[in-house]
């Protein structure tokens, strides 16, 4: 995370012109070296927390770096996370956010359950879900950008719609009944792995790289981080920034379903609320491996690492007798040391100042004003 | 750093009509049918927010009763207002928080935090009187704003993020500190039990109380210092640095009112439902944030009243027992807060797109 000089704002305000969030501190990268100096720093943390909590993994449990360990505690466990984690990655950087991409999780779930329970032949159902997926997105998207509505309220706008459309579909009901050769795909282990890694964490590894590919090595991939630095400059600049947006809000779409195919084989259970709870770690995960809030910074190796600490961190917490409802503190204290480490001296010196009662602001010329009430 | 996007095309005309029932013909277009006066008129009335949800309000109980008399019975109208409650006094420190251009995500976990700790004590502590519990919530409440507050104005770090993670670890600790265990109603005195569900007439004082709350809270918000700073503050960041605000302080208050007003809510939630685990409050922050969207508050701040977010929230109570009491499915209940929601933003995105054509026409028309 970067300091910026403006406020910490909610999620995707546009990002003024540079000379206003430039901080002097930390000058704007201006060469493809200097970035990714900054990419190295990060990631290489990244790495170091991953290597830090394997070892202590491997340490506190035996079982930890087991064959089942692995394939049943991490690649099953966190198979859907990972996969929406790369689109909303590519919607982070863009400036946006996707809120509702759990919630397509659960539509996509509830489809895959009411249809193959009325005797839908299984590819067609598939394909239905994958559409509706899209469909959801593209909703998102025309909200975002024709009507040019904030997607944080947006999206928690439709975040509960899609999980009200996946109510109404499947009601109470749970369908439980799936045909094996299709729920296989949920809990076997993907050939040739030796057993290591499920169906999901291989689809996760293609889609990393190709997720990899298109932000770093294609037009369409910096045009997207354009956007996130500056949708003025990348406006006039060509870029057709509603349209790209509106592809990624898909994209979003798209492997929401996705996961929501998974999340069923998996636990053979479709559910109005499936993964609906996902959501929060999603973000986290994105933000936890670099990716700037404002848009414009990130990269797809910084959040596949970052899903690997999370991963590992939760698994290793499991064989311990940590209470599993607590887990999520892993994923706060992460997140927040996250944003906190890399500013932590200018942040010292903030803290400072602001115990001495002169604000964060510069000192200004009224020096005389009458302190306000709420102090 | 503009918060509203510009005026664009395609948004006029296509918006949602007004509800108020004024426009007649499409109101986005010049209209042979409405003077230039009785536009004005309608532009004025959009200009209080507040007018438009009583209206969505009275539109849904006129329809609800229409169809089932029954909707006004008193015992109904109290159910609305003890669902609304919780809602309502949570969305006032949401509020807070937002006109600043910064969220609080955190509020469901201090909430259930504070109802555990604050009602737990009545076993730990014998006789403690009832007040006593309040402020301990109040205190719990206080302490995680102030952690908030002082992450996101010291360290600067986007309040969506910092919220973010302390969501999941005020919500740890309530794990951590409960456990399997759980607080129930007969370990709870009588006279705690009986304050939600006391009334005057068919409306609960609580009710009372967190309108009179809500009415301060508007009062500060709209006449102090403090209050002004906290529009400019969301309005345009940069001006109000410039303008000398201490923003630091500003913002952290807000937090720190926020996760107060959280910590008073935990206890009421407490009281109201009288069984208390760790999933008290879980999942309430993003529906605190759709009352407060729907309520008319600027999710990007500098715009919005308390009255407004706490009336979205009765709204939403409202919705949510009409379509109950109509008899359509529970189930349908979530897609249609989720069409609410996205319909009151794109609705307050048409009336801000038309007070702004109004007040350059007016500008226009003054300079001729």
């Amino acid at each position: 995370m970067q300091p910026e000089a403006a406020l910490p704002a909610v999620g995707a305000t546009p990002r003024p012109p540079a000379t206003l969030t430039q901080s002097p501190r930390e000058p704007r990268p201006t060469s493809l070296s200097g970035k990714f100096r900054w990419a190295l720093h990060w990631e290489s943390a990244l790495v170091v927390a991953l290597v830090l909590t394997v070892a202590l993994g491997a340490a506190t449990s035996a079982e930890f770096l087991t064959v089942s360990n692995i394939f049943s505690n991490v690649c099953l466990l966190y198979g859907e996370l990972a996969i929406m984690a790369l689109p909303t990655t590519l919607i982070i950087l863009s400036g946006e956010i996707d809120l509702s991409i759990a919630s397509t999780l659960a539509l996509s779930s509830s489809l895959v359950g009411y249809l193959s329970s009325n005797h839908w032949p299984m590819p067609l159902v598939i394909i239905v879900a994958l559409a509706a997926g899209i469909a959801c997105g593209l909703l998102n998207g025309l909200l975002v950008t024709r009507l040019n509505l904030p997607s944080l309220a947006v999206t928690i706008g439709t975040m509960t719609l899609y999980e009200g459309i996946s109510e109404i579909i499947l009601g109470p009901a749970i369908i439980t009944s799936f045909p094996a050769a299709y729920t296989a795909i949920g809990v076997k282990a993907f050939p040739a792995t030796g057993g290591l890694l499920s169906y999901s964490a291989v689809l996760f590894i293609v889609l990393a790289v190709v997720f990899g590919v298109v932000l770093h090595a294609t037009p369409f991939g910096r045009s997207v981080v354009a956007i996130g630095w500056n949708k003025q400059a990348a406006q006039f600049a060509g870029i057709r920034v509603k349209r790209v947006k509106t592809a990624l809000y898909m994209l979003s779409g798209l492997m929401g379903a996705l996961a929501g195919i998974l999340y069923t084989f998996r636990l053979s259970t479709a559910e109005a609320d499936n993964g609906t709870t996902l959501i929060l770690p999603v973000i986290a995960v994105v933000l936890l491996g670099g990716v700037s809030i404002f848009g414009g910074k990130g990269t797809i190796l910084g959040v596949v690492l970052a899903v690997l600490v999370y991963c590992s961190l939760q698994s290793a917490l499991l064989l311990t007798n940590f209470n599993s409802n607590a887990l999520e503190i892993v994923t706060g204290a992460l997140l927040l040391l996250s944003v906190l480490i890399p500013n932590a001296g200018e942040i010292a010196a903030r803290a400072r100042r602001f115990a001495g009662g002169h604000g964060t602001s510069a000192p200004s010329a009224k020096g005389g004003r009458p302190p306000a009430s709420a102090q | 750093m503009s918060p509203a996007p510009s005026a664009t095309g395609p948004v006029q005309g296509r918006g949602p009509q007004p509800v108020e029932g004024h426009g007649a013909g499409n109101p986005g277009q010049p209209s042979s049918t409405l003077t230039w006066s009785s536009r004005r008129l309608l532009d004025a009335i959009l200009r209080v927010r507040e007018v438009g949800i009583v209206a969505v309000l009275v539109v849904f109980v006129a329809v609800a009763t229409s169809v089932q008399p029954r909707f006004i019975d008193p015992q109904n109208i109290k159910f609305v207002f003890s669902n609304a409650i919780i809602y309502a006094l949570l969305a006032l420190g949401e509020t807070v928080v937002v006109l600043s251009r910064n969220v609080d995500l955190s509020v469901g976990s201090v909430l259930g935090l504070s109802a555990y700790l604050s009602s737990d004590l009545f076993s730990q502590v014998h006789h403690i009187p009832i007040v006593a519990v309040f402020l301990a919530g109040l205190a719990i409440g206080l302490a995680c704003g102030a952690v908030n507050g002082a992450v996101v104005a010291v360290a600067r770090v986007p309040s969506l993020v910092v919220t973010l993670a302390t969501l999941y670890i005020y919500r740890a600790i309530d794990v951590l500190i409960v456990g399997g265990g759980m607080v129930v109603a007969s370990t709870l005195p009588g006279a705690f039990l009986s304050i939600p569900t006391s009334s005057l007439g068919p409306i609960p004082y609580l009710a009372i109380a967190v309108a009179g709350t809500v009415a301060v809270g508007a009062y500060v918000l709209a006449s102090f210092r403090p209050g002004r700073e906290l529009y400019a503050i969301g309005s345009n960041p940069d001006a109000a640095r410039l303008a000398g605000i201490p923003m630091g302080k500003r913002i952290f208050w807000s937090f720190v009112v926020s996760g107060g007003i959280a910590g008073l809510a935990g206890v009421l939630w407490a009281a109201t439902y009288g069984t208390i685990d760790s999933t008290a409050g879980l999942n309430y922050e993003l529906t605190v944030v759709a009352a407060v969207v729907v309520g008319g508050v600027n999710i990007f701040g500098g715009s919005g009243t308390v009255v407004g977010a706490a009336l979205g929230a009765l709204l939403l109570a409202t919705i949510n027992q009409a379509l109950y009491v109509l008899g359509i499915s529970s189930f349908w209940d979530p897609a249609i807060d989720g069409a609410l929601i996205v319909l009151a933003i794109s609705l307050d995105h048409w009336i801000t797109l038309r007070l702004t054509r109004a007040l350059r026409k007016g500008a226009v028309q003054h300079a001729t």
